[in-house]
């Protein structure tokens, strides 16, 4: 086996895009699920319609990219209100059956034949990133260290994807040190209690809903313009159920651990991918006990795996507080 | 009644009482809460029936009846945390019918719950803190400036600081609720709902669930809150403390109030009694009643063994 | 039937298909299914160019309808079916769709989808009389009858299961996945017939939910694990599971070896292959049986008890674990057979169970969480719904519909049809 491209390949993913990108979508989610406790199985959508705002209007409407960037932010502020006021004051649960049906929804209308002109099916659509990387500072060329190198097209969105990161982070933390952030967390445990204290727990909880939805559209943004295109079916079901065993990963209710459950998620898979496609191919593995593109689904089967033993026997994940969180299976 | 905690407003209170009749709707000089033909049904049962009572403000009044009366679905209705199929109930003169749980806390009108809800995964600080109303930090824009709110939170933990020492959960300050008793959690949550700085305080149950030498302590407290000018509503089963604390009674019995009086007087009254013994030993319990029984030992049981755990 | 059969497979085999490429599998490549009225169309052209115009390649489809091209990078190509290979009584549903454009991401397969009809009623959908609008109708609410009591079958154990032990369990598509794919591995690999086949699909899903119970669940709850995090282990067993069949089934969709090829028939205004009657047969005497049992035996009654109130019915004596063992017994068996009737109306694939999860849900809470009666009214109405709302929405989007219903009733009754509301305080 090949360990430096494995060890080159397991660097680049754990700064890469992907790991951007699924750290703000956790950010957002731990925002809402780990301090709100809210069941939002609908993340996904949050990214998408973000990506699509921003892809349509540039794309498809040929309008400027700052207002593709300014309808992503609207089109998701809407959809946490949409979601928010039918369900937010029934049980937590529906939260999640409404919030996992309306995530569906988007994807279908997306990749919809009827709305191809617009949406452009489940191709999606392409060419909206040019004014963004006519933006980009770097020089073309290759940078970075030894043999773990980025192109300069790379390196832009990688830049500001971690800036955006860092910025959620900063937020996200000034929040939960005031008050605001510890009526949230009461929320998150008992909100009756809440509400006999005069708060208005719906409220907050729309503010969670569209907080932690904002912060993960930003991933939506970064997401299409790291690809240069949009695709219905990258923000399905299974995004977000990644994006939980991220939060969870990390720890739920902790600042920084979306961002560490992110990179560790992702250089996880693609260290499998890679080992277990490397073992195949030389024949490590023999085929007749598994192929290259069963490789594959090997790497989703211990995604799983590993969400149920954290949930099990490390519920807090690698940061959280065992007395603090509200996932303890005991 | 024992003379040595007989104070110059509870001799207010009682004279007030002095010559009120002992029907059930019976009218007060100077009410806080009225309350007019409140219904809630749910589906064929109809639980709560009330058709006017009237809270005296600065008493403690205690709300009694056999389980299943209908006394908590009634502090739900009033404290909007459910909604009522019909009636409609003044605070300090404002009508409060439709207004949400949190407005009506806002305005004055805090309630505990018969199962206890101190928020265990916050420290008992932080609980407190929780409790005090109009934080600047509580809202979005400021919470991000921490300057804008460190004052206030400071006040608000000195004041809270203060209220534990009188609970005697000082020493408490910085552990989880979680770690506390079953009685602590119970000061716990009365002490939060005084942070919200209240008129009146309507506690459910307040006493089931503690342990006898913490009793006497909460007593202690229900009375000191007549004491700072505030109106008390609770509801009890026990009869010798609603004696010892009580200025007034108010007996629900399926759903109604069926009688109202001093607390000496009232036990021995012939619709109170039938009540009681219509619940309990002359009929057989109907299937429903006992199904409510078993029901009340299943959570009491639940929030026993949530206490230990 | 046909027409929706066709509609129906399109949609959840195109959702299939389409999903089964995960962005991050290796190998480019352009591939698809050609399939008439659910059957596979072989011998027919397809050429790949690159957009510029240079050949890539060209195939003819498979007996089995498939057809595959491996394109050198990712980028956008055009696919071309030639019409004229078309078998006679076949065309393209629309014919200016021969030539498709699409684009290939680095280190995915894509799926094309080229939609095939009967010659001569290809075009323009709807376009009919009005005694040919209420056939329609007639023929989606059978169909929509159909859907929808494959989804109460998948119900009723979700619904069961969430009123005794108050978990969401999203890992029960899985169980419908299961019991297809057990009954395609006894008929297609070993060569059984369908119908024992299928027994024997049930029993290993019985099977299954006992052991769920038995070695998992049960296990958990005597831990006193919380709802949420049981909630979010069923995410990861689902996951689990869902890869564990892509890896052991691969990511076509298949079909039965029986019952495959048969000639439809007229009732009245309704038009079907017999295998949808008996289908729908045998749906309902399982769902009358289940429906018969929980109102009329000691389980039962025990069952629809515990869902209602666990505490109480443990302080009457019910013995809680019992019953919730045999509702995971008997909702995995029920499962399996609505696995392996749906795997009848579409194909067996990997991602099947998961795709009706939602649905089933949406049957689930239209009915209102915990009762057994309520999910087979949801379930029924969700069916129903989907299939009729094809009368005014384009087919890809009827799920979109019964989605939206689902969220209107949260708005307006949130105890579902037949539910309660919650106690306070
Ligand atoms: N959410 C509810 N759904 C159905 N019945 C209820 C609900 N809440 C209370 N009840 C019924 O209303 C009656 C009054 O209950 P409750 O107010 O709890 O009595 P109390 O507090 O006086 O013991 C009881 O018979 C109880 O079973
Ligand atoms: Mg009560």
């Amino acid at each position: 086996m090949d360990w430096n491209s494995i060890f080159v390949t397991t660097v680049k993913a754990s700064i890469g895009l992907e790991t951007v990108v699924y750290a703000l979508a956790a950010i957002g989610l731990n925002v809402q699920f780990g301090y709100a406790g809210l069941l939002n199985f609908g993340q996904a959508a949050f990214l998408g319609v973000a990506a699509y705002g921003l892809a349509v209007t540039v794309a498809t409407f040929q309008l400027p990219f700052w207002l593709g960037i300014v309808i992503g932010l609207a089109a998701t502020v809407v959809l946490a209100f949409l979601l928010g006021i039918p369900t937010l004051r029934l049980r937590a649960d529906y939260l999640a059956i409404v919030t996992i049906a309306a995530a569906e929804i988007v994807r279908l209308i997306f990749r919809a034949v009827k709305f191809k002109d617009v949406f452009g099916g489940s191709d999606g659509l392409q060419s909206f990133s040019g004014d963004f990387y006519a933006m980009n500072p770097y020089a073309p060329g290759s940078y970075g260290i030894g043999s773990i190198t980025f192109t300069e097209r790379t390196m832009w969105v990688l830049t500001v994807g971690w800036i955006l990161v860092a910025l959620s982070c900063a937020l996200v933390y000034l929040l939960m040190k005031s008050p605001w952030g510890r009526v949230l967390k009461a929320i998150r445990e008992d909100e009756d209690a809440v509400r006999s204290l005069g708060k208005n727990v719906f409220s907050y909880k729309m503010q969670a809903l569209v907080l932690g939805g904002i912060i993960g559209c930003l991933g939506g943004f970064v997401f299409a313009l790291g690809q240069a295109s949009v695709q219905p079916d990258l923000y399905g079901t299974e995004f977000t159920f990644y994006a939980y065993t991220i939060v969870i990963l990390g720890g739920a209710a902790r600042v920084f651990s979306p961002v560490v459950g992110a990179a560790i998620f992702w250089v996880l898979l693609v260290f499998i991918g890679n080992t277990l496609a490397e073992a195949v191919g030389s024949g490590v593995i023999p085929s007749s006990i598994m192929t290259v593109s069963q490789a594959g689904s090997v790497r989703f089967m211990l995604v799983g795996l590993g969400l149920m033993l954290l949930l099990i026997f490390r519920p807090q994940g690698i940061f959280g507080d065992k007395r603090e969180i509200a996932l303890d299976a005991r | 009644m024992h003379a040595d905690t007989t104070t110059a407003k509870k001799e207010a209170a009682l004279a007030v009482f002095a010559g009120l009749e002992t029907e059930p709707g019976v009218p007060k000089p100077d009410p806080i809460l009225v309350i007019d033909k409140v219904v809630r049904r749910f589906g064929g049962l109809t639980a709560v029936d009330v058709d006017h009572v009237e809270i005296q403000r600065g008493s403690i009044t205690a709300l009694i009846g056999p389980n299943g009366a209908g006394k908590t679905t009634f502090f739900n209705q009033l404290t909007g945390f459910d909604t009522a199929d019909a009636g409609s109930w003044t605070f300090n003169g404002k009508p409060m019918n439709g207004v949400p749980a949190h407005r009506v806390a806002r305005q004055g009108m805090v309630r505990t719950f018969q199962l206890t809800k101190a928020l265990s995964k916050l420290t008992v600080m932080e609980n407190m803190r929780l409790g005090a109303q109009n934080q600047r930090g509580e809202n979005f824009f400021r919470a991000l400036i921490p300057g804008s709110w460190r004052g206030q939170e400071d006040e608000i933990t000195e004041r809270a600081e203060e209220l534990l020492e009188r609970f005697k959960l000082a020493a408490k300050r910085d552990d989880f609720a979680g770690s506390l008793s079953g009685g602590q959690r119970k000061l716990l949550e009365m002490a939060r709902a005084l942070m919200v700085g209240p008129e009146l305080v309507m506690l459910d149950e307040p006493m089931a669930g503690v342990n006898p030498a913490l009793t006497q302590s909460l007593l202690g407290h229900v009375k000191n809150l007549r004491e700072e000018g505030m109106t008390v509503l609770f509801v009890e089963h026990d009869m010798d403390m609603v004696r010892d604390i009580s200025d007034w009674v108010i007996v629900m019995a399926q759903g109604a109030v069926i009688a109202e009086g001093p607390p000496d007087t009232i036990m021995s009254d012939q619709r109170v009694i039938d009540a009681y013994l219509g619940a309990h030993h002359d009929a057989p319990m109907s299937v429903e009643e006992a199904e409510e029984q078993l029901h009340e030992a299943e959570a009491e049981l639940e929030a026993e063994i949530e206490e230990k755990a | 039937m046909r027409r929706a059969v066709i509609a129906f497979t399109a949609f959840l085999g195109g959702l299939v298909l389409l999903l089964s490429s995960p962005a991050w599998a290796d190998g480019e490549a352009l591939k698809g299914t050609l399939q008439n009225q659910g059957q596979p169309v072989n011998g027919v052209k397809i050429s790949v160019t690159t957009q510029d115009g240079k050949p890539v390649a060209e195939v003819t489809s498979g007996a089995d309808g498939k057809w595959q091209v491996p394109v050198p990078k990712a980028g956008e190509y055009k696919v071309t079916l030639d019409q004229k290979t078309l078998p006679s009584g076949v065309a393209l549903k629309f014919k200016d769709k021969d030539t498709l454009t699409v684009q290939v991401y680095e280190g995915s397969q894509r799926n094309v989808l080229f939609a095939l009809g009967a010659a001569g009623q290809q075009g323009n959908g709807p376009a009919s009389s009005d005694s040919s609008f209420w056939n329609r109708v007639a023929q989606l609410t059978f169909e929509g009858f159909n859907l929808g009591l494959i989804i109460a079958l998948a119900a009723m154990g979700l619904s069961l299961i969430f009123g005794t032990t108050g978990l969401t369990n999203f890992a029960h598509g899985e169980l419908l996945t299961l019991g297809a794919m057990s009954a395609y591995f006894f008929n297609v690999v070993l060569g059984i017939q369908l119908i024992p086949a299928t027994v024997i699909a049930v029993i290993v899903g019985g099977a299954f939910g006992y052991l769920q119970d038995r070695f998992f669940w049960g296990k958990l709850r005597q831990r006193g694990s919380s709802l949420l995090a049981m909630m979010i282990i069923s995410i990861g067993l689902a996951l689990f599971l869902r890869y564990l069949f892509l890896f052991l089934f691969g990511g076509e969709s298949a079909a039965y070896t029986d019952y495959n090829a048969q000639a439809g028939i007229q009732v009245g205004p309704i038009s079907a292959a017999p295998k949808n009657f008996i289908a729908m047969g045998i749906e309902l005497a399982v769902l009358l049986i289940v429906g018969l049992a929980l109102l009329k035996t000691r389980t039962g009654k025990a069952a629809r008890a515990v869902a209602d109130n666990p505490a109480l019915a443990a302080s009457s004596g019910i013995n809680v674990d019992r019953v919730i063992r045999i509702i995971w017994t008997a909702g995995g068996a029920v499962a399996a057979l609505a696995g392996v009737m749906l795997g009848l109306s579409q194909n067996v694939g990997y991602q099947m169970g998961f795709q009706i999860l939602l649905l089933v849900f949406a049957g689930v809470t239209l009915g209102g969480l915990g009762t057994a009666f309520g999910a087979l009214v949801g379930s029924i109405v969700v069916g129903l719904f989907i299939q009729l709302s094809t009368l005014v929405v384009p087919t890809e989007l009827k799920t979109v519909g019964a989605l939206l219903v689902l969220i209107l009733v949260m708005l307006f009754r949130p105890q579902g049809i037949l539910g309660r509301r919650e106690r306070i305080g």
